[in-house]
C-alpha cells in the first residue's frame, strides 16, 4: 500500500472468454495528470468503467484515499457510492441533460448536498433558511464552475444546445461540482478543433493547479497526452506496457512497437506518428 | 395424473396460441426495439375474421372442413396482414426517429381507436362460432376421468410447430431474413447498403399480424366465441410471453408461450381459475427481477 | 435522416400522378381493411343462429373516403408547403407564447373558482367540472412520473383504485370521516408505490410500462375476486359523504347534527353538496399542482428530470437512481390515492368497474397531450379529453373511438405535445455581470 490517492492492483476484468484487462496495476497520485494510453481496444474505458463502478472487476483490488484520508475500495461499491466517495468522471460521447439548463446541469452535480440540506426535500417545501443557504452556496460553485469555463452567459441555455467544444467543458465543470478527488476523464479532447483542444488543456491544467486532486486521462491526442500529463500508463492487449515519465514513455521501445506494431512496414496511424514527431520535437 | 395430463394437453394449445402472438411482440422488439402495443387489437381482428369466414362459408354450404380451415386460414392471415401494415404505417413509420414514449402512445391510441372499430362494426356481443372441428381421441380412461385429445388441439399444436419450423427457416436463411438482421444492428449502414428500411421494418408488422392471425383462426375455433376486448388481455400474456423466452428472440418467444400456457393451465387446474391472469403477470415480474434477458435472451452489455 | 428529407421533398412538389398512385394504393389498402370487418356483418338470423350480412356500401363508402382524403392531404401539402420553422424561430415563438402563459394560469383559475356561480352554470355543469378536475389532479400526480421522471407508468388507475377503495372500506367499516382517511388513503397508494417500484424500477422505459400495467390489471382483478373484502364485482355502496367542517350535507341528518343549510340559515338545495364536492377537488388539485410546482424547483425534482435524461450521468454524479425513481413512484401513487378516495365519497359507490386500463390511457393522454412535464398543458389537455367527448354526447359511440384516433394524430402531429417548452428550474441572481 502506497501513499498514492488511487491504487490500482492486479485489475482483470474478463467478458466471458475475452479478458479485456489482465492483471493491471499502477497508482495515480493528486496534484499529478495521470494518463492511460494505448491502441484501440487496449481496454482503457474498461479500466475506468471498473474505476466507475459500472464494470465489477472480475479480479483486483481498486483503493481511493478520500476526502479526510479513509480509504474506500471501489471495487466493493455501487457506481453512484463510487462518485460519493469522490471519484468523478466524463464520458467518451458526452452525457450531459441535454433539455436542462447549463446551470442546472451543475446544480445536479450537487444534488447529495442539496438533498441533505433540504432534509429530503421537507425543509426545502418548507422554504427554510438552511436550505436556502445551501442552495446559494450551491449556486455560488456552479458560477464559479460557469466562469472558469466561460459559459456564464449560455448558463439558461438548454445544454444540449451548446456547441461541442462547451459542452465537452460543461461535462468537466460539472464533474467537478462533485467536489471529487479523482477527476477521470475519458478522451475529452475527442472531436474537439485546435482551439478548443487548448481551451481543454488550460481547463486541466488549471484543475491540476487550483484544485489538488487527481486527473486520471484517456486520450488519444498525443499533443495533449504529452502536454498535460505527468505520469503516463500505456495499455496494449489489456496489459500494461510501460509505465513513468512522459520523456521516458516515449522512448520505450515496447510502446513504439505497440503503436508502430510488430512488422517494420506497418503502419502507424498517420495523426499519431505525426503527433509523437512533433511532439518529440517540441520538448527536446 | 390424468389430471396432469389433461392440463398438460391443455396448457400446450394454449401456449402454441401465445407463442405464436408473441413472434409478432418479438419480431417487432427485435427491429425497432418497441412495444407493438396494438398486437393484441391485430390477433381480435384476426380472430373475427375467423369467425366471419367460417360462418360465410357455412352459409355457402362448404361441408369440407380442411378446404374451408385452408381458406379462412389464408383469409385472415391476409386480411390481418393489411391491417398490421397500416398500423406501422400510420401509428409508427411518422413517429420513427422521435422519441420513444411518443411511438408508444400513438400504438395505445391505436389499440383503443381498432377496439372501438371492431366494437362499432361488428357489436360490442360475444360472437359464437359453432364448432368447425368436432371429436377427439380418448388417451386415457380411469376412475371415470377421461383424458381427452381433440382434434382441435392437435390441429393448432401441429399447426404451431410447422410454422415455427417454416418460419425460422426464412428468417435464417433467406435475404429476406438478413435484411432484418441488418436493420436491427445498425439502420443507417443498412440504408447505406441499399436496404429499402421502409419495407423491412414494415415485414415484422405484417408477419406477426399474419401469425396473430392464425393464432386468432386457433382460438375462435378452440373456444367458439370472439369479442371485441379479448385482444387486450391475450395480447398482455403474449408479450409476457416474449420477455419470459427473451424479447427478440424467436425460439424464445415460441418457448415462453408454451411455458406461460402451462403455468396456466396448472394454476387453473389446481388453484384457482379467477387468479389465472395474477399468476401469470406475476411470472413476468419475476422473470424480469431475475431474468431479464429471459430464458433464451442474450444479455445487453451497457455501452458507457 | 436522407430517406425523410427525400419523402419531405417529394410531397412538396405536387406530382399528380404520383399522388393519384399513392391515393389508388391507399384506397386499395383501405377496401383490405373494410372487406373483412365493415362489408361484412356477423349477427343473429333469424333462426337464432350467426349469420353474415353484406355491407358494400360501407365499403364504398370507406374506400371513396381513404382515396379523396389522400388527394386532398396532399393537395394540402402542396398549397401549403411545410413552412419548417428554423429551429430558433420556432423557441423563441415558443418562448413568447410562454411568456403568456402565466395570465392564462390566473384568468383559468379566476374562472375556475366563479364556475359555480356563473349564469349558465347549473349542477350539471359543476358536476362535470369536477369530473375534468379529478382528472387533471390525476394528471398532475402522473406527471411526476411521466413528465418529470421519464417513467411510463400504465397501471397509475391502480393507485386511483387503493385510494378509493381505502377510504370506502374505512369509511363502512369502521366510519372513519373523510378528512381522516384522505391522509390515510394517500399514504396507502404511497406504500402500494414503493411495493410495485422497488422490485420494478431498475427495469427498462418499455417492460415498466408493461408491468405497470400489469400490475393495474392484477389489482382489478383483486379487487373483482376478493369479494369477502372488497364486494367483488358488486362494489361497496353507501360509502360517507364528506361533510363541511361537521356540517353533513343531509335534508334530514342523524341525531344530534346540524346540517349544513340549517347552520348557515338557508334553504336546503341539493346543489350544495355538488358545489362543495367541487370546491374541494379545485382545492385538492391546486395543492398537487403547487406541491408539483414547487418540488420540481428542489433538488429532487432536479433529480427527476435529469434520470429522464440521462440515467447514466446521473449514477456517475453520485445519485441513487432507485430512491430517486421511488420518490417519484411513491409522490405520484400518493396523489392519485388522494384522488381515489375523493372519488369514492363523491360517487358514494365505487366497483372495479372504474379502475379500467382505459382510465390509466386517459390520463396518461392528458399528461402527454398536455406536453410532458408542462403543467398548465394538462390543464389544457384535461378540458379538451374529458369536456369534449361530453360535449359531443350525442356521438358517445364514437367517443373512445375518436379519442384513440386524436392520440394516434397528435402524437404524430406534435410528439412532445401542445405545450413543449421547458422552463429552467433555477437561474444565476442577477449579480454581477451579464447572469442573464
Amino acid at each position: 500500500m502506497t501513499d498514492a490517492l488511487l491504487d490500482v492492483e492486479h485489475l482483470t476484468m474478463r467478458f466471458g472468454g475475452l479478458v479485456a484487462i489482465d492483471d493491471l496495476s499502477f497508482s495515480a497520485r493528486d496534484r499529478e495528470i495521470t494518463a492511460i494510453i494505448g491502441p484501440n481496444g487496449a481496454g482503457k474505458t474498461t479500466v475506468f468503467n471498473c474505476l466507475t463502478g459500472f464494470y465489477k472487476p472480475t479480479v483486483g483490488r481498486l483503493t481511493l484515499k478520500g476526502h479526510d484520508g479513509e480509504r474506500h475500495l471501489l471495487e466493493r461499491l455501487d457506481g453512484f457510492r463510487i462518485a460519493r466517495a469522490g471519484v468523478a468522471r466524463t464520458f467518451q460521447n458526452i452525457r450531459l441533460f441535454p433539455q436542462m439548463s447549463v446551470l442546472e446541469n451543475l446544480m445536479v452535480a450537487q444534488h447529495n448536498m442539496l438533498m441533505r440540506a433540504s432534509a429530503f426535500s421537507i425543509a426545502g417545501l418548507l422554504g427554510l433558511a438552511r436550505y436556502r443557504d445551501a442552495e446559494n452556496e450551491a449556486l455560488g460553485l456552479a458560477e464559479e464552475w460557469l466562469r472558469r469555463i466561460n459559459l456564464v452567459e449560455s448558463a439558461d441555455r438548454a445544454a444540449g444546445t451548446l456547441p461541442y467544444g462547451d459542452q465537452r467543458r460543461l461535462e468537466v465543470a460539472r464533474a467537478m461540482c462533485t467536489k471529487p478527488v479523482l477527476l477521470c476523464l475519458d478522451e475529452p479532447a475527442a472531436g474537439l478543433n485546435t482551439r478548443e483542444s487548448a481551451e481543454l488543456n488550460d481547463l486541466l491544467l488549471d484543475i491540476r493547479e487550483s484544485q489538488g486532486i487527481g486527473i486520471l486521462l484517456i486520450e488519444h491526442d498525443m499533443s495533449v497526452v504529452m502536454r498535460v500529463s505527468d505520469h503516463i500508463v500505456v495499455l496494449d492487449y489489456g496489459e500494461k506496457i510501460a509505465d513513468g515519465e512522459p520523456e521516458a514513455v516515449r522512448n520505450d521501445p515496447s510502446v513504439i512497437r505497440a503503436y508502430l506494431g510488430e512488422e517494420e512496414d506497418s503502419t502507424l496511424p498517420p495523426e499519431v506518428a505525426d503527433d509523437m514527431q512533433s511532439d518529440a520535437g517540441a520538448r527536446g | 395424473m390424468d389430471y396432469f395430463i389433461q392440463q398438460l394437453i391443455n396448457g400446450l394449445t394454449l401456449g402454441s396460441i401465445y407463442g405464436l402472438i408473441a413472434i409478432g411482440y418479438t419480431m417487432v422488439y427485435g427491429i425497432i426495439g418497441m412495444i407493438n402495443f396494438a398486437h393484441g387489437e391485430i390477433y381480435m381482428i384476426g380472430a373475427f375474421i375467423a369467425v366471419i369466414g367460417f360462418t360465410l362459408l357455412e352459409m355457402a354450404g362448404l361441408g369440407f372442413v380442411p378446404l374451408a380451415l385452408l381458406v379462412v386460414l389464408l383469409a385472415s392471415m391476409a386480411f390481418t396482414a393489411a391491417y398490421g401494415w397500416t398500423l406501422e404505417r400510420i401509428a409508427y413509420r411518422p413517429l420513427r426517429g422521435s422519441f420513444r414514449l411518443a411511438a408508444l402512445i400513438s400504438a395505445i391510441g391505436m389499440s383503443i381507436f381498432l377496439q372501438n372499430y371492431v366494437q362499432l362494426l361488428q357489436g360490442a356481443r360475444v360472437k359464437p362460432l359453432q364448432p368447425v372441428v368436432t371429436g377427439g381421441l380418448t388417451l386415457l380412461e380411469s376412475e371415470g376421468f377421461v383424458v381427452r385429445l381433440s382434434y382441435v388441439q392437435i390441429f393448432i399444436i401441429v399447426l404451431t410447430l410447422v410454422l415455427m419450423v417454416g418460419f425460422a427457416a426464412v428468417i435464417g436463411r433467406t435475404a429476406l431474413g438478413r435484411a432484418q438482421r441488418a436493420c436491427q444492428q445498425d439502420r443507417t449502414m443498412a440504408t447505406l447498403l441499399g436496404i429499402d428500411v421502409d419495407r423491412t421494418i414494415a415485414i415484422p408488422f405484417v408477419l406477426g399480424a399474419a401469425l396473430a392471425a392464425v393464432a386468432g383462426v386457433m382460438v375462435a375455433m378452440y373456444y367458439g366465441v370472439v369479442d371485441f376486448f379479448m385482444g387486450f388481455i391475450a395480447g398482455l400474456k403474449a408479450f409476457t410471453a416474449a420477455v419470459l423466452g427473451g424479447i427478440g428472440s424467436l425460439p424464445g418467444a415460441m418457448l415462453g408461450g408454451i411455458v406461460l400456457g402451462l403455468v396456466e393451465a396448472f394454476w387453473s387446474g389446481y388453484f384457482s381459475v379467477e387468479y389465472k391472469d395474477v399468476a401469470a403477470f406475476g411470472i413476468l415480474i419475476l422473470v424480469l427481477l431475475f431474468r431479464p434477458t429471459g430464458l433464451l435472451g442474450s444479455p445487453e452489455v451497457e455501452k458507457v | 435522416m436522407a430517406e425523410a428529407v427525400a419523402v419531405k421533398a417529394g410531397v412538396s412538389r405536387f406530382d399528380l400522378p404520383q399522388v393519384l398512385k399513392e391515393a389508388a394504393l391507399a384506397a386499395f389498402v383501405a377496401f383490405l381493411l373494410a372487406l373483412p370487418l365493415a362489408g361484412l356483418h356477423l349477427t343473429a338470423g333469424d333462426q337464432g343462429a350467426m349469420v353474415v350480412e353484406t355491407r358494400w356500401s360501407w365499403v364504398a363508402i370507406g374506400v371513396v373516403a381513404v382515396f379523396v382524403g389522400r388527394l386532398l392531404l396532399a393537395v394540402l401539402r402542396a398549397v401549403r408547403p411545410a413552412t419548417r420553422l428554423s429551429s430558433g424561430v420556432a423557441e423563441r415563438g415558443r418562448q413568447r407564447f410562454a411568456a403568456y402563459l402565466p395570465y392564462a394560469a390566473v384568468a383559468a383559475l379566476i374562472a375556475a373558482v366563479a364556475l359555480p356561480f356563473l349564469p349558465f352554470s347549473d349542477r350539471y355543469i359543476v358536476d362535470l367540472g369536477t369530473t375534468v378536475l379529478i382528472y387533471i389532479m390525476l394528471a398532475w400526480g402522473l406527471n411526476i412520473v411521466v413528465g418529470l421522471a421519464g417513467l411510463l407508468d400504465l397501471g397509475y388507475v391502480a393507485f386511483y383504485a387503493v385510494g378509493a377503495y381505502t377510504y370506502a372500506l374505512l369509511g363502512t367499516t369502521y366510519g372513519w370521516s373523510f378528512w381522516v382517511c384522505l391522509p390515510v388513503a394517500g399514504t396507502m397508494a404511497a406504500f402500494f408505490g414503493i411495493l410495485l417500484g422497488y422490485p420494478v424500477l431498475r427495469l427498462r422505459g418499455d417492460y415498466l410500462a408493461i408491468v405497470t400495467l400489469g400490475f393495474g390489471e392484477i389489482i382489478r382483478i383483486i379487487l373483482l375476486n376478493w369479494v369477502a373484502f372488497t364486494g367483488g364485482p358488486n362494489g361497496i355502496s353507501s360509502i360517507p359523504r364528506p361533510s363541511f367542517f361537521g356540517l353533513p350535507f343531509t335534508r334530514r341528518p342523524d341525531e344530534g347534527e346540524v346540517p349544513f343549510h340549517e347552520f348557515f340559515g338557508i334553504d336546503y338545495s341539493g346543489e350544495h353538496r355538488v358545489i362543495f364536492l367541487y370546491y374541494l377537488i379545485l382545492i385538492l388539485a391546486l395543492i398537487t399542482n403547487l406541491f408539483v410546482l414547487r418540488i420540481r424547483k428542489l433538488p429532487i425534482g432536479r433529480a427527476w428530470e435529469a434520470l429522464r435524461e440521462d440515467e447514466i450521468a446521473c449514477r456517475a454524479l453520485g445519485l441513487n437512481p432507485t430512491n430517486i425513481k421511488l420518490s417519484a413512484f411513491a409522490l405520484g401513487a400518493m396523489f392519485g390515492g388522494f384522488a381515489g378516495s375523493f372519488f369514492a365519497t363523491r360517487q358514494g359507490f365505487i366497483s372495479p368497474e372504474s379502475f379500467v386500463f382505459i382510465e390509466s390511457a386517459i390520463i396518461l393522454a392528458i399528461v402527454v397531450l398536455g406536453g410532458m412535464g408542462s403543467q398548465t398543458g394538462v390543464v389544457l389537455a384535461g378540458i379538451a379529453l374529458i369536456v369534449l367527448p361530453e360535449i359531443a354526447r350525442e356521438f358517445a359511440e364514437f367517443r373512445m373511438l375518436v379519442f384513440g384516433g386524436a392520440m394516434v394524430l397528435i402524437m404524430t402531429w406534435r410528439p412532445r405535445g401542445l405545450l413543449s417548452h421547458r422552463e429552467p428550474t433555477v437561474r444565476l441572481a442577477p449579480r454581477g455581470k451579464g447572469a442573464g
